[in-house]
């Protein structure tokens, strides 16, 4: 059991905290991304960092909706977020997903919700170059093949490709590109609300395709930065029947066991 | 008595081409303008950036490196030739023959600037040249995918090659012109090019040898002309509207999607109905309408963007969705903006500029169908890729807008996440108490 402090926690003691951690939808629900919410919060509460979650006051920020088309839903989740966040005077936000990222980065603004947002990667990223950060368990990755699977909301959406590249480079690993990556990188297949629904008919799914280039690099690992690649790539490999060769983890899960925060086995 | 024939010849040619061609530039701009507003005028130093990078240096098009020197060659080539004209319509007005070689060709530095440059023309009319055959092989015999698509089937192929036919031909009339000249006065000029081909001419007399000389320059300023007239029916007006379209280009991050105001103001009275007594409701001229259903929906951005598309298809190639097999084509939903709104401009102008509803829209007839908005993943894999800035995503949205929020034409997954997103705060069905859930091991 982790010990978070929520938003009303601090309020109630008159408190701020450095920053809000946004969780997310698929961090907050969906299994395998609750892994990666821990790995975040443990590498935070590591190196003693005042941050605190909505917990339940938290609502998704309307992306898939807004994606999709129903501006409607979109904004009245916004709207209902942005009370919610300018009622506790939140100034700095982080999150774990590149959807909440975007959302909240670029088109909050607009209707009265202003932040400094980040991403983890960007966060996790400062840490290091700060030196906040120390690795101290990278044995396990030495000569590993680590590939990473460019989001594009954070990519080609934010222009954030190397942030993520550099907190892989600090676990001693070999980095591999797959064929199509940074401005060229090729979709998971979720984004626009597609995470939600069936494909259209087509020769074959777009998450089967990317990992496709994943396989290519001979990469032990796929690191992702979004929770819905993740999910995306996972299905991938499982349709592959390639689990036993290749994992696919978040660049939090990486860097938390680089901090001997986590055990990985590879 | 010739030479009179000739300049009002000439100038008859030239008025009728200014005819059709206003009628053509100024149709594509009443037919831009039947978009609705959008102010992009903020910010003009990264605008002119833009432009001077993406337009000028081509800097998106070198992402591809083979097309893209294939492509710098002819619109180099293109570019200068110009300067060769600007003396052929001196002489076509004027009646003279060379008049600015005339003018200084006893002047030493001058003489030797003017034969430069025309040489310089020929060596990159040889490029141009060869960069034309190389898009010819490239369509027709390597059949590269991106230029085999079924959206380029009939006229968009036969247009892509009328264009690179027309490049050789200009190019065989300004050898003929500049070859059978050179060849009349004995090599005088002494241009690089041409005076290599001069032998062809062996054998033949002055006269003959004229009559090719005129050949060339009535057929390449008649060239000239027909393709001006036929730039505003062709993909090919991209060679204009590439500038206005990434000086206006967008400037918000890629992920940024525009929030619709109108909503704002509706969702803002259901969270605080007082607000709704208080203040008086205005009653719209016109209904509003959600999203995009026509080309009138659209903003004018979306439509010059139509009109600025080469049909290239780096976008299409680089979609998600259209590499794996689905309809989607974001180089179609660009043609189909474009087929549909000069569908729309024509009727407008049979019917004396008054717009009668024809019972279509760009949503399926024919053009776009829901199948194709559904499949996008709104990557922004086809905005990156857009040498010349243009967004299929910002339309594909839009239409995406109307089929949700005007015809409720959601696939049930879609429907079913919109509940749950209203009703739990999640896109999935879970209790909103239970966010904090995952502090559990």
């Amino acid at each position: 059991m982790l010990n978070v402090k929520t938003m009303a926690d601090y309020a109630a003691a008159n408190e701020m905290p450095e920053v809000l951690f946004w969780v997310g939808c698929a961090g907050s629900f969906d299994q395998r991304a609750q892994k990666v919410t821990r790995s975040f919060v443990k590498i935070l509460q590591h190196l003693n960092i005042k941050f605190a979650v909505l917990g339940s006051e938290e609502s998704c920020t309307g992306d898939p909706a807004k994606r999709a088309g129903n501006e409607f839903v979109f904004q009245m989740l916004a709207l209902q977020n942005i009370e919610v966040l300018n009622g506790y005077g939140i100034k700095k936000i982080v999150t774990t997903c590149p959807h909440c990222f975007n959302i909240l980065k670029n088109e909050y603004p607009s209707l009265g919700g202003n932040y400094e947002v980040l991403h983890h990667a960007t966060y996790l990223q400062q840490l290091i170059d700060s030196g906040r950060i120390k690795l101290t368990d990278t044995a396990a990755f030495k000569g590993k093949k680590i590939t990473y699977h460019d989001s594009c909301y954070l990519g080609r959406a934010n222009e954030i490709y190397e942030a993520p590249r550099k907190v892989l480079e600090e676990l001693d690993a070999e980095l591999v590109e797959m064929k199509s990556c940074r401005t060229k990188g090729l979709c998971c297949g979720a984004g626009g609300a597609q995470m939600f629904k069936e494909d259209e008919p087509g020769k074959k799914r777009i998450n089967i395709a990317r990992t496709e280039e994943a396989l290519e690099t001979d990469a032990r690992v796929i690191a992702a930065a979004c929770p819905f690649c993740n999910t995306m790539m996972t299905d991938g490999v499982k349709a592959k029947d390639k689990q036993a060769q290749v994992k696919v983890f978040d660049i939090a899960e990486l860097l938390a066991a680089g901090q001997g925060l986590e055990t990985i086995q590879l | 008595m010739l030479t009179y024939f000739q300049i009002y010849l000439f100038i008859a040619f030239a008025a009728i081409t200014a005819f059709y061609a206003y009628r053509g530039y100024n149709r594509i701009y009443k037919n831009i303008k039947l978009g609705k507003p959008e102010n992009l005028t903020d910010n003009p130093s990264q605008r002119l950036r833009n432009m001077l990078l993406v337009a000028l240096g081509q800097k998106k098009m070198f992402k591809n490196m083979t097309p893209a020197i294939l492509h710098l060659m002819i619109y180099v080539g293109f570019v200068i030739t110009q300067v060769e004209l600007i003396e052929v319509f001196i002489d076509g007005f004027t009646g003279h023959h060379r008049i600015i070689y005339h003018a200084v060709e006893n002047i030493p530095a001058l003489r030797s600037f003017y034969v430069f440059t025309i040489s310089f023309i020929e060596v990159i009319s040889i490029f141009v040249f060869i960069a034309t055959v190389a898009f010819l092989t490239r369509r027709w015999l390597l059949k590269v995918p991106r230029l085999n698509m079924p959206e380029l089937q009939g006229f968009p192929i036969i247009d892509a090659t009328i264009i690179l036919a027309s490049e050789i031909y200009l190019l065989t009339c300004i050898f003929s012109m500049n070859t059978a000249d050179m060849a009349m006065h004995n090599g005088e000029y002494g241009f690089l090019v041409s005076g290599m081909l001069m032998p062809l001419f062996d054998g033949m007399t002055y006269t003959s040898i004229h009559y090719v000389e005129r050949i060339g320059w009535w057929g390449h300023l008649f060239g000239v002309f027909a393709f001006l007239c036929y730039l505003p029916y062709s993909k090919h007006l991209h060679i204009l509207l590439a500038f206005p379209n990434t000086y206006f280009a967008r400037l918000t991050p890629k992920g940024y999607i525009a929030n619709m105001p109108e909503i704002t103001k509706e969702i803002k009275l259901m969270m605080n109905p007082d607000a709704a007594y208080a203040a008086p409701a205005e009653q719209p001229a016109e209904p509003v309408k959600f999203g995009a259903k026509d080309v009138f929906d659209l903003s004018w951005k979306n439509l010059m963007d139509a009109y600025s598309c080469t049909e290239c298809g780096r976008c299409t190639a680089a979609c998600p969705a259209n590499q794996t097999g689905k309809l989607l084509s974001p180089r179609k939903i660009m043609m189909d903006t474009r087929d549909r709104l000069e569908e729309v401009g024509s009727k407008i102008a049979d019917n004396k500029g008054v717009w009668n509803d024809d019972g279509k829209s760009l949503i399926e007839n024919g053009y776009i169908s829901v199948e194709e908005l559904r499949a996008c993943t709104t990557c922004n894999a086809c905005v990156e890729e857009c040498p010349v800035m243009i967004s299929p995503l910002d339309i594909i949205v839009q239409l995406r807008r109307n089929l949700i929020m005007e015809e409720s034409n959601a696939p049930a997954e879609w429907t079913g996440m919109f509940a749950n997103m209203e009703n739990n705060g999640a896109p999935w069905q879970f209790s909103q108490q239970d966010r904090l859930n995952w502090v559990k091991e």
